[in-house]
């Protein structure tokens, strides 16, 4: 189980994160929100990127506030994907299993393993540049999950496809999520697709988690008038 | 990290300290506290030398805009069979040696005059001028100037108003750096003034070869100094004032197939600039070749008083391969440092890396002459040609590399080290193999750089250390037919060498653009 506790990130005078807690068991969780709200820190605060001013990270126990990034085998997605232009597909894929230092051939099998699972079954030689949004997407889900992380860090995946792309994109990655069995964080600012992916949503607003639960429960249960009309839209 | 961090800094900021910094201050000190260096200043002499100074390198830059023109015009606008192969060839004249260009000048009988000296430094800087407009230009939105043309503006009024405006900041861009190298221009003006024309450089050198007088010359590289430093300030502010957020698309959603009288300008203005371009290198082969390739002989056989151009040969590629090292070893550090920190920090190394571009290379040797004999004397050593070659070329090294790094995405990075790579993984698996071609293109140009240094190089040339330049030099300076047929061979070759190497470099880049 991973807990967020009472984060607290500010960039100068800019407070991004004020005291924000989350916590994620066996479930997919979105944290939803308006464009600046703090998310994406949040989610870099996580998978180690952004040091917090205040507040601690710790999963199943164990502290992991002071570990870097590339020590914490949680897995993150980029908004934009952040494929290695110098990399092909495959070797894209591979870069976390290279990084354990696995054996050629057991990286080659969970490389076609994943990519299959992606729905890119043979692309291991593609190049990243001919690749359209779709493709890429499912490149870089391929290779969040590849190296089997502890968790799931997604940052608006879907952010910057068609909306009919969407639709069907986020029903898949659901599918995959839960076929890989592993706990996920996912971040979006749409609730249709919150409400789809995720077991439970998190509503953040200014820094902070303002309500949790399902959509449904959140929708009835919250007297704030903002949450109202932030899931009106 | 800590101490690669120390490493990225500290290499930079020592080699330009004591190398550059040092030396520079030497002169500075010597000028003040020496004997009659400031009353030099005051001199009829170096009244002439100033104004002469800054009149060339004046009309230099006008007559370089207006031959660049009708060039830049053509290659911004029309795309046909071979213009990457014009834009090659006119780049040329830029990276041939300042000595070769000048033996091109002599074996056309233009020497001793302003001419000469005028025409030299506009065949040496269109290239500067196409090259810098043109990225812009080719790859300039024409909506607005569409826009324009349906508000009632003829083509004249709509370049004039639009594309004219939009174009400034690099038209200006490329003006001061083309002021700045003529005001800075020493091979040529050193060959083709005569002993009448003297810019502020040669008379440096003068000053220190003719009569030792190193606190007059020291005096002048301060005026010389100032100079520059004025140029650069000034080119600084009109850039901040005029730069705009322009709309640049691909060059090839912009490029049009030339029509009707636009083919016949097209075409003509291509066949003419590329033939004047060709004279000066065909006239030096000829020369060279003249009365049964006497030049040719000449090299093969120098005789017992000549120096040995195997040995110059040899010394230059050497100089090229050792200089080029350094220049990476310093500038590509100082590059991640200025793309990598706080913006107070990396402006501050910007500044630091970039005095050597502004210096010439006159200063930078007179520098090496007063300073380097303490604590050691490396005067002598025959490391301190390639040291002074490297100095002239990090600039150039920080240039070219600073851009990729710069374009390597942080994210790329968070990437990696989420997946579990260490920050020194993250470095060999991201930023090495992203880097790579920029850094061996850098590599190739600081050796270009070297192999036709010439101002530097004959402060501190000793016999043991000639480089191709300064054979040639000696040998233009010696009378006969013969030794002036050689000076044209060997010319020749350094202009082979030169070329050769430049354009493999520009394949180089082209294949990096193209996969990316």
């Amino acid at each position: 189980m991973l807990t967020a506790e009472n984060i607290h990130v500010a960039f100068g005078d800019t407070v991004a994160l004020d005291g924000a807690s989350v916590e994620v068991g066996d479930e997919i969780v979105a944290i939803l929100g308006p464009s600046g709200c703090g998310k994406s820190t949040l989610l870099r605060v996580i998978a180690g990127l952004q040091r917090p001013d205040m507040g601690a990270v710790t999963f199943d126990g164990e502290d992991l506030t002071s570990v870097p990034a590339h020590l914490r085998r949680f897995g993150l997605m980029f908004q934009d994907y952040a494929l290695f232009p110098h990399r092909n597909v495959g070797r894209n894929v591979a870069f976390g299993l290279e990084m354990q230092g696995l054996e050629r051939e057991e990286i080659s099998q969970r490389v076609s393993e994943v990519l299959e699972l992606v729905g890119l079954a043979g692309w291991e030689s593609r190049v990243i540049d001919g690749l359209s949004g779709g493709e890429a997407q499912r490149v870089a889900l391929a290779r969040t999950l590849a190296p089997r992380p502890r968790l799931v860090l997604l940052d608006e995946p879907l952010g910057s496809l068609d909306r009919m792309l969407r639709d069907r994109l986020v029903e898949e990655i659901r599918e995959i999520l839960t076929e890989a069995s592993t706990p996920a964080i996912y971040v979006t600012h749409d609730h249709d697709e919150a409400d789809r992916v995720s077991d439970r949503a998190l509503i953040m607003r200014a820094g902070r988690i303002v309500a949790s639960g399902t959509l449904d429960q959140i929708r009835t249960g919250a007297n704030d008038p903002w949450i109202q009309e932030f899931l009106a839209i | 990290m800590k101490v690669g961090r120390t490493l990225l800094v500290g290499v930079p900021v020592l080699f330009l300290g004591y190398f550059f910094v040092y030396p520079v201050a030497s002169i500075l000190i010597e000028a003040a506290t020496g004997e009659g260096g400031m009353d030099f200043l005051l001199t009829a002499s170096t009244g002439r030398a100033l104004w002469f100074t800054l009149w060339q390198a004046a009309v230099s830059t006008v007559l370089t805009l207006l031959v660049a023109f009708p060039l830049t015009w053509v290659v911004s606008n029309f795309d046909f069979a071979g213009r990457r192969t014009v834009m090659a060839l006119v780049t040329v004249p830029f990276v041939l040696p300042s000595v070769v260009v000048a033996s091109a000048f002599i074996a056309l009988g233009l020497r001793d005059s302003v001419v000469a000296i005028l025409v030299a430094h506009v065949f040496f800087n269109v290239s500067v001028v196409v090259r810098t407009v043109t990225t812009v230009w080719a790859r300039l939105d024409r909506s607005p100037i569409d826009a324009a043309r349906t508000l009632g503006a003829s083509p004249w009024t709509a370049f004039r108003q639009v594309t004219l405006p939009l174009l400034s900041p690099s038209i200006a861009a490329a003006s001061s750096i083309v002021f700045l190298l003529c005001f800075t221009s020493f091979g040529i003006v050193l060959l083709l003034g005569g002993l009448r024309l003297r810019t502020i450089e040669v008379e440096i050198y003068q000053r220190v070869t003719t009569y030792l007088d190193l606190p007059a010359a020291g005096a002048l590289a301060l005026v010389q100094l100032v100079g520059i430093v004025a140029v650069m300030t000034a080119y600084a502010r009109l850039q901040e004032r005029r730069t705009r957020k322009l709309h640049l698309r691909p060059e090839a959603q912009v490029l049009r197939v030339a029509r009707g009288r636009e083919r016949i300008w097209m075409w003509s203005i291509v066949t003419a600039t590329t033939a004047l371009t060709l004279v000066p290198p065909t006239v030096l082969i000829a020369r060279s070749m003249r009365s049964g390739a006497a030049g040719w002989r000449f090299l093969a056989d120098p005789g017992p008083l000549a120096v040995d151009p195997g040995a110059a040969i040899g010394n230059s590629l050497q100089s090229a391969a050792i200089a080029a090292l350094i220049a990476l070893a310093v500038g590509v550090p100082a590059a991640v440092v200025v793309a990598r920190s706080a913006p107070g920090w990396g402006r501050w190394m910007d500044v630091v890396v970039m005095l050597p571009l502004g210096t010439s290379a006159v200063t930078i040797g007179l520098g090496f002459l007063v300073a380097l004999d303490r604590p050691i004397d490396l005067r002598t050593a025959p490391i301190i040609v390639p040291i002074a070659h490297a100095l002239v070329a990090i600039p150039f090294v920080v240039r070219a590399v600073l851009p990729t790094i710069r374009s390597i995405r942080t994210v790329l990075r968070d990437a990696a080290a989420v997946l579990g790579a260490s920050p020194a993984r993250v470095w060999r698996e991201v930023d090495l193999p992203l880097m790579a071609r920029a850094v061996g293109v850098a590599g190739g140009f600081a050796a270009a750089v070297s192999l036709g240094e010439f101002g530097a190089t004959a402060f501190i040339v000793r016999p043991g250390t000639v480089t191709v330049p300064t054979l040639i030099y000696r040998l233009l300076g010696r009378p006969g037919a013969v030794t002036f047929s050689g000076a044209m061979a060997m010319s020749v070759i350094l202009m082979v060498l030169v070329g050769g190497l430049v354009m493999s470099l520009d394949r180089l880049r082209a294949g990096e653009l193209g996969s990316f």
